[in-house]
């Protein structure tokens, strides 16, 4: 599976275009963290445990994105996008989108 | 004295020293890192120019960088007079700086030695306890292009 977030695949062809697919992943890390996140935000600094919050959920998100693309048969997902919001203090959703294709 | 006013001035000059010193060596470690990967090259240009043979992936960088108490005292009086708001300002910079090197640290591990169309996302997962800018999170990501 080649995933990329251009639009070609250098000396691949597209051959079948199969539209587009998506995963996305609402996640919290426990109240211990986002306690230790309130006292960090006195003192300034980054917080390792979102950050690896952030980590988690984009790997998450780009999982199910392939597992989608696999399942029609795509061997490549062109044009990947990420996209964050927010729905709750202290959960990200990461939602990634991308063009499932079948290279040559 | 009241109690209230101990612990805000406390909090106050805790963050505004902790803040310092985490801000500097934050610099120091962007500045030095980004001289170590100065070779891996960014573009936000869509199209790879052929350049020989190569193989390209997906890779992706993030952090989450909180504002320290002092600084966000500061911008709250910066919100009464308006202007330039410099302690977000150097927040966000160091988010992105950050994100974007881990981004080139994860091209440079798979052996790649450009990165393209790079994008950068933020979002916000915490917020502050009056729902103001308490931490930014930032997401680097591109494609690499790994020579074969």
């Amino acid at each position: 599976m080649i995933v990329t977030n251009i639009e070609v695949i250098p000396g691949k062809t597209v051959i079948k275009h199969l539209g587009i697919v998506n995963g996305n992943t609402v996640r919290a890390k426990h109240a211990g963290r986002d306690i230790m996140a309130s006292f960090k935000n006195i003192f300034g600094g980054e917080l390792k445990g979102y950050t690896e919050l952030l980590q988690e959920s984009r790997e998450e998100a780009l999982q199910r994105m392939i597992e989608q693309a696999q399942a029609i048969g795509a061997n490549a997902v062109v044009n990947v996008r990420f996209s964050t919001s927010s729905i709750a203090a202290g959960a990200a959703e990461l939602f990634a989108y991308g063009t499932a294709v079948v290279v040559e | 004295m009241n109690l209230d006013l101990i612990v805000f001035l406390v909090l106050l000059v805790l963050g505004y020293v902790f803040g310092q010193i985490a801000e500097k060596r934050h610099f120091k470690s962007i500045i030095e890192r980004e001289k170590a990967l100065r070779d891996v090259l960014c573009f936000n240009e869509r199209h790879i120019p052929d350049l020989g043979p190569a193989d390209t992936t997906l890779v992706a960088g993030s952090v989450v960088v909180s504002i320290d108490y002092f600084k966000r005292f500061v911008a709250g009086l910066r919100n009464l007079v308006g202007g330039r708001m410099n302690a977000y300002e150097s927040l966000l910079e160091r988010a992105r700086r950050e994100a974007t090197l881990r981004m080139k640290e994860e091209a440079r591990a798979r052996g790649a030695t450009s990165v393209w169309n790079v994008r950068l996302e933020t979002a916000s997962i915490y917020k502050g306890a009056r729902q103001d800018v308490g931490s930014v999170e930032v997401v680097a990501y591109g494609t690499a292009r790994i020579p074969r």
